[in-house]
């Protein structure tokens, strides 16, 4: 092994990210008034140095190895969080929910976080063994089982966020797998038509436009009937869908539509940080002295809300800089993805990036009201064990597909 | 497996470059939306958020007399506020707080209802603080979290009580003042004027409130209250030039006998108010900085009702003092003359119909004309001159002369007089029949009746006859009302009325008040009282010649007029001849000469209080019953 085979522009990304986030991390503890976020800086060394062993330890791996590990660390992981939903406890703002493992009244992780990654894994696995890209719906029946077990078990939770990531993960890998995109949208169609249903006028638009689709696509008969009724149900259900979900859920979409309806409650984290960031401007209040933070008006700034920080205190600039890093990390992915030595691996790095993309957008999304808070952090930023380690193993894997690909001299694809 | 050549491969990296480009696009078009085009939105969010606004109260501005001494300044004081995130908190910092400067469980509780109704400003604790307790609170900043000491300006009164009715008291602002808008540019914890002078002009010395800010954190908490930022000092309100002559004003007061209840006013004839004086006082800076319940209690529950404006809020019935409105109708409608004789000589009382009114001279005062009759105050000739200009016509010119309605003096809140204006009043009272006209305008006649005048009106009424016949609004400051009313009567009418009022003085009911040094003129008066001893008016003039001055007096339970008088002509007599007191009299014993109907010796001193005379007989003996 020479260094030359060593994915540098990724490591040196991934380490650039790491380190604006423990720079913001530190920031986030700076403040006038006692919060939680004091000294969690410190304590994220911890997990960047258990992070680091991890990804050494991933990237050492074979992916022949992982290959053949994946359906027992799948099966581990859907165990987890089976054994959450009895055992779980909850943390922070969502104290109510069963997202933490804990044996003993301490809290050892997220299980979410670990299914996420087997959950790549295992679905690499599998598409990578099909001899050809699933064509119909039926074909997608073992991909959807593989990501709609542990997406129920975290909706079960609930933990709307990470469902979503599975979600995103999802559609990346059938992407990437060679599924034709009329395919995704069939699958993901009866999903728009929940949101759709939101108002009655959306909603019709909606259905005329996926019954003409199927009718100039022509899939099988099963097929158009199957994706037709499914959109009516779902459009039908969300209602009933609505009534079920739990008062915070609704009050965090109700405050995503309007966030002023409930400036004081629901609406309070959204209002604080849009705030917060506005009020940066182009080259922000200057680091570690962003009022909004330093007076404790920003809420949960280590964690879900620490992109906040970043916009308060460096500006757009600052914003700007984080998210071209994002972007980069994401570019370099996708070129490691195609010139993977093996579908298998090829997979895995894109359903990494697929992780990665839902995590950012969430995120960085909701911070600014382009999308509903969900409590999902943000990757290299937010304090949090469980979450570092499994990127950090993350980009281990992406970083030896790189390298095998090297090796197997397929610079120049 | 198929799909995983690099053709297709290339294919989808390209599509998932687009895809990811675009997502990021859409991520940095909304922080630039956010930041760059709704920056200023969110800045001022962000500046509301953290800082808090604290109003400077500006100083007031002074209120001076004509010559320029000062009736109302501004002393350096210091206002300790306390800002709280919540009641409980506040509790816990007022109860250390009491361990440094006693406060007492009571106005603690004030001070909490008070901090409720505007929580996210800081509540006033202590609005009149001096140095030393400043200094001793600020010893325990630390143990004191949300303590805030602004250096504000007190109103302070160097003529106390004297004052007190002239200009008002101050303070803070309430929530239906705000509500009604009755004070333009104030905010909740303004100072304003709520009385007198204070407020009639209070938009002309309030000045304009300036701010500060401090910083707080999410809880509430005070982090920082030196916050530089948006600063605005507050500025001074204007001086207020006032036609008051202190001197005199404050003679009055000391002149004033103790335990009578009452009022003066000092007038010239162009209508500037030169003293106004009521009894009992009070003193205006018992308001400063807040009246503590217990003074404000005791205020109210005072039975002499120290607060009330005897002056421009007191009415009584004009009395005598009102047969010169009488006389001035007669003139002006040209059925008398200072000369006329009545057809009916006095002899003690006026026979209509089946009544017999009383004149207030049992023995009668026998064949006078007008100036004699004004001079003794003759009831008999006063009825047959009422009776000669007929009720409608007194009604008529009663309102021409400004005795129904306020004087428009520019102070708040007065009293509007009341004097009916048609004969439609009596019947919707009565009954068309139940009434009758001669009775009620002999009443009329002689200032009884349904006729209930202010101080301020009669006053005003007397500064007309002593200039040039046409009543204006008395002012302090400046002329708010420019209506007037004209007495109808020519300078030789004048002339002759305030002869007759000369008259009153050197040889008449007022001989008592007479002064060496200087000839005034006036009337005594008598209004019954329903309630207790009757009040007694003195309103005068000085010099007799070119009048100067009116002052105008009226002393409830008093029993006489003439009693009065001495207080107005020593007033006249400061105000024309100066402090030199040298030609004055200001004791004033009576001799045997003079009539009887004067009071008798009265024993004065400067400092105890005077006897009240014994009862004498004026011309107020026909009760105001409902006339027949």
């Amino acid at each position: 092994m020479t260094p030359g085979r060593l994915d540098r522009a990724l490591l040196g990304v991934a380490l650039l990210l790491i380190a604006y986030g423990m720079v913001t991390l530190y920031s986030a503890g700076q403040t006038d008034v006692v919060t939680n976020a004091e000294g969690v800086w410190t304590r994220q060394f911890v997990w960047i140095g258990v992070g680091l062993v991890a990804g050494f330890v991933a990237f050492k791996t074979s992916f022949r190895f992982i290959e053949w590990l994946a359906p027992a660390a799948y099966v581990l992981g859907i165990l987890l969080l089976v054994a959450v939903l009895f055992i779980g406890t909850g943390a922070g703002t969502a104290a109510g929910t069963k997202s933490w493992l804990a044996i003993g009244g301490m809290r050892i992780g997220q299980p979410a976080e670990f299914a996420k990654l087997v959950t790549v894994l295992m679905l690499a696995r599998h598409l990578s063994s099909l001899k050809e890209p699933p064509r119909t719906l039926r074909d997608l029946w073992p991909s959807g089982l593989i990501i709609g077990l542990p997406f129920l078990l975290v909706m079960a939770q609930p933990d709307l966020g990470s469902a979503l990531v599975f979600v995103g993960i999802f559609f990346a890998m059938l992407f990437w797998a060679g599924v034709r995109p009329r395919l995704l949208f069939m699958v993901i169609s009866p999903a728009v038509s929940l949101i759709a249903a939101a108002a009655t006028w959306s909603w019709l638009v909606w259905i005329v436009l996926v019954v003409a689709l199927m009718v100039i696509w022509r899939p099988y008969i099963w097929e158009s009937v199957a994706v037709i009724g499914l959109n009516f149900a779902t459009g039908v259900g969300a209602l009933v869908l609505w009534n079920r979900l739990a008062a915070y859920q609704q009050n965090r979409l109700i405050s995503f539509l309007n966030p002023e309806a409930d400036p004081r409650g629901a609406g309070y984290h959204l209002i604080q940080s849009k705030t917060a960031i506005g009020s940066g401007g182009w080259f922000g209040a200057g680091y570690t002295d962003g009022p909004q933070k330093r007076l404790a008006f920003l809420p949960e700034q280590h964690t879900d809300f620490v992109f906040s920080v970043v916009g308060e205190e460096l500006g757009f600039v600052g914003v700007l800089i984080a998210l071209l890093l994002f972007l980069a990390l994401f570019l370099i992915l996708v070129r490691v993805a195609r010139r993977a030595a093996d579908p298998f691996s090829s997979l895995v790095v894109f359903g990494i990036l697929g992780l990665w993309i839902t995590h950012v957008f969430e995120n960085v999304g909701m911070t600014v009201n382009l999308m509903p808070i969900t409590g999902i952090p943000l990757p290299f930023f937010s304090y949090g064990g469980s979450f570092f380690i499994i990127c950090s193993i993350c980009l281990g894997l992406a970083l030896r597909a790189s390298w095998d690909a090297r090796l197997a001299g397929y610079m120049d694809i | 497996m198929n799909g995983f050549d690099s053709y297709q491969l290339r294919q989808r990296a390209t599509a998932a470059r687009f895809l990811l480009s675009f997502i990021f696009i859409v991520l940095i078009g909304a922080f630039f939306r956010t930041q760059i085009l709704q920056h200023d939105r969110y800045q001022l969010r962000a500046e509301t958020n953290r800082l808090r606004p604290i109003p400077l109260e500006p100083p007031r501005g002074p209120i001076l007399d004509r010559k320029g001494e000062v009736i109302a300044e501004n002393l350096p004081g210091f206002a300790i506020k306390l800002f709280a995130p919540s009641r409980d908190s506040l509790r816990a910092v007022l109860e250390r707080f009491a361990a440094v400067v006693p406060i007492d469980s009571a106005d603690r509780e004030d001070i909490a209802e008070r901090w409720a109704a505007a929580r996210y400003q800081p509540v006033l604790v202590l609005g009149d603080a001096s140095f030393a307790t400043m200094s001793r609170v600020e010893e325990h900043r630390p143990a004191l979290p949300g303590l805030i000491i602004q250096s504000e300006p007190k109103r302070f009164y160097p003529q106390g009580r004297a004052v007190a009715h002239l200009v008002g008291y101050v303070g803070e602002v309430n929530e239906r003042d705000l509500e009604e808008e009755r004070y333009p540019g104030a905010v909740a914890g303004s100072i304003v004027g709520k009385a007198g002078l204070e407020r009639s002009y209070d938009s002309v010395v309030r000045g304009e409130t300036g701010v500060r800010y401090v910083e707080v954190n999410a809880r509430g908490r005070l982090v920082r209250d030196d916050v530089p930022t948006g600063r605005l000092p507050p500025v001074q309100g204007a001086p207020l030039q006032t036609t008051i002559d202190l001197d005199l004003q404050r003679f009055i007061d000391s002149i004033w006998p103790p335990g009578v209840r009452g009022a003066m006013i000092a007038m010239t004839p162009k209508g500037e108010i030169r003293a106004l004086y009521s009894a009992p006082s009070y003193d205006p800076n018992l308001f400063v900085g807040g009246i503590s319940s217990r003074d404000w209690r005791a205020l109210n529950d005072d039975e002499n009702k120290p607060l009330l404006n005897r002056a421009i809020n007191g009415g009584y019935p004009p009395a005598s003092p009102f047969k010169l409105a009488t006389a001035a109708m007669g003139l002006k409608r040209g059925l008398v003359g200072m000369r006329t004789r009545m057809p009916l000589p006095c002899r003690g009382g006026y026979q209509l119909g089946n009544r017999y009114f009383r004149c207030w001279k049992k023995e009668g005062h026998g064949n006078l004309d007008l100036i004699g009759a004004v001079a003794q105050s003759c009831d008999v000739y006063f009825y047959q001159l009422g009776l000669r200009i007929g009720l409608a016509n007194m009604l008529e010119d009663g309102v021409s002369m400004g005795f129904s309605g306020r004087s428009g003096v520019d102070l708040p809140s007065e009293w509007a007089s009341f004097y009916p204006g048609t004969l439609e009043y009596f019947d919707d009272r009565y009954g068309p029949r139940n009434w009758s006209a001669p009775a009620t305008t002999l009443n009329f006649s002689i200032g009884q009746g349904e006729n209930t005048q202010t101080l301020m009106n009669m006053v005003q009424f007397y500064a007309a006859m002593a200039g040039n016949g046409i009543e204006v609004a008395p002012f302090v400051v400046a002329q708010r009302d420019a209506t007037q009313h004209s007495l109808g009567l020519n300078e030789e009418q004048l002339l002759g009325l305030r002869r007759s009022l000369i008259e009153v003085v050197q040889a008449g009911t007022a001989a008592a008040s007479r002064q060496r040094a200087l000839t005034m003129g006036g009337k005594t008066g008598t209004a019954q009282n329903a309630h207790g001893k009757d009040h007694g008016w003195f309103i005068g003039f000085a010099p007799a010649d070119q009048p100067v001055l009116v002052v105008g007096s009226i002393m409830e339970a008093a029993e006489h007029g003439s009693w009065v008088g001495p207080y107005v002509a020593q007033a006249l007599s400061r105000y024309v001849l100066g402090p030199d007191t040298s030609g004055v009299r200001p004791y004033l014993p009576l001799t045997p000469a003079v009539r009887d109907s004067a009071p008798r010796a009265i024993e004065t001193t400067d400092s105890g209080p005077r006897p009240i005379p014994p009862a004498t007989p004026d011309s107020s003996l026909i009760q105001p019953e409902p006339p027949r």
